[in-house]
């Protein structure tokens, strides 16, 4: 178990210092980010001064080697943009899209696991098949213009819900959150159904498929044997089997969802990292492109790591398996 | 299209049962419909749409967002209303159309090629390009799509061509693991060792043998592929960073209408995404039935 651990942590490393070369170079090479900081009026002295400023004058490895000893100390340079430190931005709008995320995968667990387990045990039921139809809807349905149709049903139609922002927030443990507050509460809904759409389908079709394959099994031929209550079968003997795949999709769409989060949050102007984002590619803000891919793939290594760990410890055969 | 591509694999008499067999759910023959029907609306776009919505000239801004059902000065019906140029959203659509569809069709094949040619590398020569290739694989399955597409723009910039790029770079991996998957156990059938026994070259081995018998899951990954790759170019062109507003794709007719939707103008982006809609949920149906079918491993 320690020998494995110890294995992918430094699999881990390597993996981000990898994503770091390619993020930076990529970034460095492509894009040239002299031309939007520099009034095109101003003469050769200010040119100069400037990208001797931002040290875009230096060689390539060492421009690397600045950046790399810049992201152990957490420091991405500063944006071109708002003249502030890169990770300050991404950090202050780091809870948004935290709150909106979790809440989205709230929904999709709450709604999806329920529905998938229906439909699941109770297959060729009517109900199951709109389940399943509806699913299909869910997969189809191009998020951005499922957000779009809420904010014209539920803000401009029926006007129940605001359209844009986070409304108010109250503070907890020094951050400002939205879902503590009622109008943060409203103001969360659509955004947060929106996100959760996709993932609502994928966690109702895994459900459902796991329950289909744990059915038949002879354990739980056993348990009914046995006399067991139906919803002792069900709650202890299905879902517990029925746990890694979620948990695995769990760890993993948490993750795609803090990515999908991009597009949620440029429709309903949510104020969090996935909006700063995309108007930092349109600005060429290099600085902030690179402290947020860079997030993305600390993110990313963490939470693979710790979706390893939880297999180890919900399934011993991969416990053996690492040893071996 | 689906149908085509088992032909070389099944003789004649197989490949007609099949293709009865494939129609016989109703999802499929519905999807497979509507599915040629908007193929062939999107190639004959220049000759049944009202009006071509890439030509300024074409364009008056005084027919600028009028409801669906209204007329142009000239008398030209606009069925689906005008966006914010006076450009006629039908037409906008059945064009739209067509820069999506080759987005998602040239991406997924391209995608294909590159993914199923390293896959078939990696099981058949094994060893350290295997390891190596396969840890590149896990280390992009493990960043979402969206995510590495957005990493490859930031790096390219913005335009259609380096959304396909994007896309591309981003699927080709998904295509390598299952081909690999594949063709590990294929390699062990005892018509490759009659092959390996006859000396037959390894590349004919490897295209005219082991490749035939990977292709059914690519085939099935690929058209699902096609319509997430729909899906994500008008995403994408949907943030602004994919296709130019002076030629509009599906996600930038929504995209258009996004801000004049809080004022009731909702046709601009509703009618765009509904063929968006219908395109992602045919090319599903469709895809559905072809894995029911084909029944691959490894998805």
């Amino acid at each position: 178990m320690i020998t494995s651990l110890i294995r992918r942590s430094i699999q881990a490393l390597f993996v981000i210092l990898a994503m770091t070369l390619i993020v930076f170079i990529g970034v460095s090479v492509i894009g040239n980010p002299v031309d939007i900081l520099i009034n095109p009026d101003a003469n050769a002295a200010e040119r100069t001064r400037v990208i001797a400023h931002y040290g875009l004058d230096q060689p390539l490895w060492r421009q690397y080697a600045i950046f790399l000893q810049g992201l152990l100390h957490g420091d991405f340079g500063d944006s071109f943009v708002y003249g502030r430190p890169a990770l300050g931005l991404i950090l202050e709008r780091m809870p948004a899209t935290l709150e909106l995320a979790f809440s989205a995968l709230v929904i999709a667990l709450v709604v999806g696991l329920p529905l998938g387990l229906y439909a699941g045990l109770y297959p060729d039921r009517l109900s199951s098949r709109v389940i399943m139809s509806g699913s299909i809807l869910g997969f189809s349905l191009p998020t951005f213009w499922v957000g779009l149709m809420f904010i014209l049903v539920f803000a401009v139609e029926l006007g129940w819900l605001p359209s844009n922002g986070r409304g108010d927030t109250a503070e907890l443990f020094g951050v400002r959150w939205s879902f503590l507050t009622g109008d943060g509460m409203r103001h969360l809904l659509l955004p947060a159904l929106n996100l959760a759409l996709f993932k609502t389908s994928l966690v109702l079709r895994l459900t459902r498929a796991g329950v289909q394959e744990v059915l038949p099994q002879d354990y739980i031929k056993f348990a009914r044997a046995k006399g067991l209550r139906e919803s002792r079968v069900i709650s202890v003997h299905v879902l517990k089997n029925l746990m890694i795949p979620v948990v695995t999709i769990i760890g993993l769409e948490f993750g795609s969802l803090i990515a999908f989060s991009v597009v949620t949050e440029s429709i309903f102007a949510w104020p969090g990292m996935g909006k700063l984002i995309i108007d930092s590619i349109n600005l060429l803000d290099r600085p902030v492109i690179v402290a947020y891919l860079m997030m993305m793939v600390l993110l990313f290594v963490a939470l693979n790591f710790l979706i390893d760990i939880c297999y180890t410890l919900l399934d011993p055969r991969v416990r053996m398996d690492g040893r071996a | 299209m689906s149908n085509a591509d088992t032909t070389p694999i099944a003789p004649e008499p197989l490949a007609r049962q099949r293709i009865i067999q494939y129609l016989s759910a109703p999802g499929a023959a519905i999807g497979m419909t509507l599915l040629v029907v908007i193929v062939l609306l999107a190639v004959f776009a220049p000759l049944i749409s009202p009006q071509n919505p890439y030509d300024l000239m074409q364009l008056d801004i005084m027919d600028g967002r009028l409801p669906p059902g209204s007329e142009s000065y000239s008398g030209m019906p606009y069925y689906l209303g005008t966006d914010n140029q006076g450009r006629d959203i039908l037409s906008g659509i059945l064009y739209g159309l067509r820069t999506s569809l080759i987005v998602g069709v040239f991406s997924a094949i391209a995608a294909a090629l590159i993914g199923t040619t390293l896959g078939l590398l990696a099981a058949y020569v094994g060893g350290r390009t295997e390891s190596l290739l396969m840890r590149l694989v896990d280390l992009q399955l493990s960043f979402p799509t969206i995510l590495m597409a957005l990493m490859m723009l930031a790096v390219l910039g913005k335009g259609v061509q380096n959304v396909v790029i994007a896309l591309i770079i981003a699927e080709w991996a998904t295509y390598a693991r299952t081909v690999r998957g594949t063709a590990l156990v294929e390699r062990e059938k005892e018509y490759i060792e009659a092959a390996r026994c006859l000396r037959l070259p390894r590349w004919r081995i490897v295209f005219r043998h082991l490749l035939p018998n990977c292709l059914a899951p690519v085939i099935v990954i690929a058209t699902m592929q096609v319509a997430r790759a729909i899906g994500l170019e008008a995403t994408l062109s949907f943030l602004g960073l994919g296709a130019s507003v002076t030629e509009p794709s599906l996600g930038m007719l929504i995209s258009n209408g996004y801000q004049y939707l809080l004022s009731g103008y909702y046709w601009i982006s509703f009618f765009p995404g509904i063929a968006l809609l219908v395109t992602i949920v045919a090319i599903n149906l469709a895809g559905d039935r072809l894995r029911d079918i084909l029944n691959p491993r490894n998805i």
